[in-house]
């Protein structure tokens, strides 16, 4: 095992608090996310309103906007990791699918997925959350289906690969039936590329719920996510420069986190890229 | 003679019409090592893919029957043969570290075609670990294969072949990728196993000292066809084919003047779109006359219990 560089140990180490931070939101938070007070409203970092603190100030609707900012986290960590396993498990059944059996069914996967990639994702997502209507689910689904098509080329080329090795043959004159043969032996030999790509799509889910909340498409209000904070403080940028600001920095920072972080484990899976 | 577990009849594959297996015939007996011999390309290991029931893509089975015991497999569904693979037939293969899964403990490697719970398999994994002459074979089970070096994978591969006892072993040059001393190790091995477990082994093979090793009979293929085929010491002693003999001819001795030629057979092995209609050996052989070009030499009984497919068997020495 190689040791963990300085600077790479303080990304994981603020990963480890975004993740703390979603998870123990409702710990956290010195207040109800949703409680709004008029007699609050645009308070800024640091106003003490009746004895406690708004370390971050608070929003038009006189809600503390650090609580929020957590709760923001919960909602980004969340529809990003539920997209990213939705694509991760279908784009990689589809590619390994595609990679074993070639012929028509690699034919008909692999254009679908040229097409699929010739669409711009995130103009995707807009239309078909505005076809379904918004909402946690819908969005975690659309995400999710329009992102499969990275991990199906990856999938498909490393099956390619891996279904001509000795072992794989070996194990089908052994007896093993497709089935077995995919999940067992092609699957955990695939996997490393696999996780590296699920690593850099994790940051770009990120940014698309961010993107799509933002355009009122994703998490809807009252229910804070960093988008809609940053969307809804955008017209009081002038005068609550906080409301912008601070989620707009965990949303860069988180996102820079994991891009270092997907970067590092693909030197590490990948060994011909390393010192590049 | 016992019933065989393995009987090949009149195996023809060709590749999009080229005959490159033509009408093979063989048969092994329990507990018996039957050598497949011949040189890269004449056939021997697709005859093995054949056997198994898993042909390449591109090639096509033209004719000829296989029988395992006394069932007729050669028109079996999929899904029947792969209750057989592994079972009933197994095969081991050159590369003994590239033949097992990177990921997957020994263990596990093992007993996938037991097809038992993992707590009633381990036993008979262990068992069979020190049956093939795994030391530590406690240890070694949950190991994966880079801690192991190649003689013991082959070790490991064979286990994985044997542990549900099947009645046909193919190895398909099993010792090939290793060094000379493992290579007699695994030899002994195989040879111990087939007695005990009265497995039939057909052993693919290009060097002769292996089949000299261990084979009790040998068939010496040529071009996609079998030219000679006998017990292996009447066949060394005095070969039938011409081809058998330039073969034996061509084995470098320790009594050889240094740095003298070696000795090797002119010309080279036609590619199957050149077969003609004679025999296939016509062209390099040196009794080869005009009849050796036109008909193709039958198989036929030659002194010494074997059979030989050349018009002028009784002229080779």
């Amino acid at each position: 095992m190689k040791r963990i560089s300085p600077g790479m140990a303080v990304i994981l180490s603020l990963l480890a608090i975004f993740a703390l931070a979603a998870a123990a939101a409702p710990l956290l938070s010195p207040f109800d996310p949703l409680r709004q007070s008029l007699l609050m409203r645009l308070r800024p970092p640091g106003a003490m309103v009746s004895g406690k603190l708004l370390l971050l100030g608070s929003d038009d609707l006189g809600r503390d906007l650090l609580s929020r900012i957590l709760y923001g986290a919960r909602a980004s960590l969340l529809v990003a990791a539920l997209s990213v396993s939705v694509s991760l498990v279908v784009g990689t059944l589809l590619g390994m699918l595609a990679g074993w059996f070639r012929g028509w069914t690699a034919i008909l996967v692999m254009r679908l997925v040229d097409t699929m990639l010739s669409i711009p994702a995130i103009l995707l997502a807009v239309i078909t959350v505005a076809v379904l209507g918004p909402g946690f689910l819908n969005l975690v689904l659309v995400l999710g289906l329009t992102r499969w098509p990275r991990y199906t080329r990856v999938a498909y080329a490393q099956t390619l690969q891996v279904a001509t090795l000795p072992y794989i043959r070996a194990a089908e004159m052994a007896g093993c039936g497709p089935l077995r043969l995919l999940l067992r032996h092609v699957l955990p030999n695939i996997a490393g590329p696999l996780v590296v790509v699920a690593t850099s799509e994790f940051g770009l889910m990120i940014l698309f719920e961010a993107g799509l909340s933002f355009l009122g498409l994703g998490i809807q209000p009252p229910y804070p996510s960093w988008g809609s904070i940053m969307s809804a403080g955008r017209q009081y940028v002038a005068r609550a420069w906080w409301l912008t600001v601070f989620p707009g920095m965990c949303l860069f920072v988180l996102v820079l986190c994991v891009n270092v972080f997907g970067d590092w484990l693909r030197d590490r899976v990948d060994p011909r890229a390393q010192g590049r | 003679m016992t019933a065989p577990a393995l009987t090949v009849e009149n195996l023809s594959l060709s590749i999009s019409g080229a005959n490159i297996v033509d009408g093979v015939s063989f048969a092994v007996a329990p507990g018996e090592v039957l050598a497949l011999v011949g040189e890269s390309g004449c056939g021997k290991s697709l005859t093995a893919s054949a056997v198994m029931r898993l042909l390449p893509d591109a090639i096509r089975q033209t004719g000829g029957r296989i029988r395992l015991g006394s069932d007729d497999i050669t028109d079996w569904p999929e899904r029947r043969l792969r209750d057989l693979r592994g079972q009933r037939m197994s095969m081991i293969f050159q590369e003994p570290q590239a033949a097992l899964d990177p990921l997957a403990r020994v263990g596990a490697q093992i007993a996938e075609s037991l097809r038992l719970p993992r707590a009633s398999a381990r036993p008979r994994v262990l068992r069979m670990l020190e049956d093939v002459g795994i030391s530590d074979p406690a240890r070694r089970i949950d190991q994966y294969p880079f801690e192991l070096s190649g003689g013991m994978c082959q070790r490991v591969m064979i286990a994985t072949a044997l542990i549900a006892r099947p009645i046909v072993l193919l190895a398909d040059e099993p010792t090939t990728a290793l060094d000379v001393t493992i290579q007699a190790q695994i030899l002994d091995l195989l040879r111990r196993l087939a007695v005990e477990r009265q497995t039939a082994v057909l052993l693919i093979t290009h060097d002769m000292g292996v089949v000299a090793d261990i084979a009790d009979r040998v068939a010496v293929m040529y071009a996609g066809r079998i030219a000679e085929t006998g017990p292996t010491e009447a066949v060394f002693a005095r070969p039938g084919h011409p081809y058998t003999a330039l073969l034996l001819a061509s084995i470098p001795r320790l009594s050889d003047e240094p740095k003298s030629k070696l000795a090797v057979i002119d010309g080279r092995v036609p590619a199957p779109a050149e077969f003609g209609p004679g025999c296939r050996f016509a062209e390099r052989c040196p009794l080869a006359d005009a009849r050796c070009r036109a008909e193709t030499p039958p198989l036929l009984p030659v002194a010494g219990n074997r059979l030989a497919a050349c018009f002028h068997a009784g002229r080779v020495a």
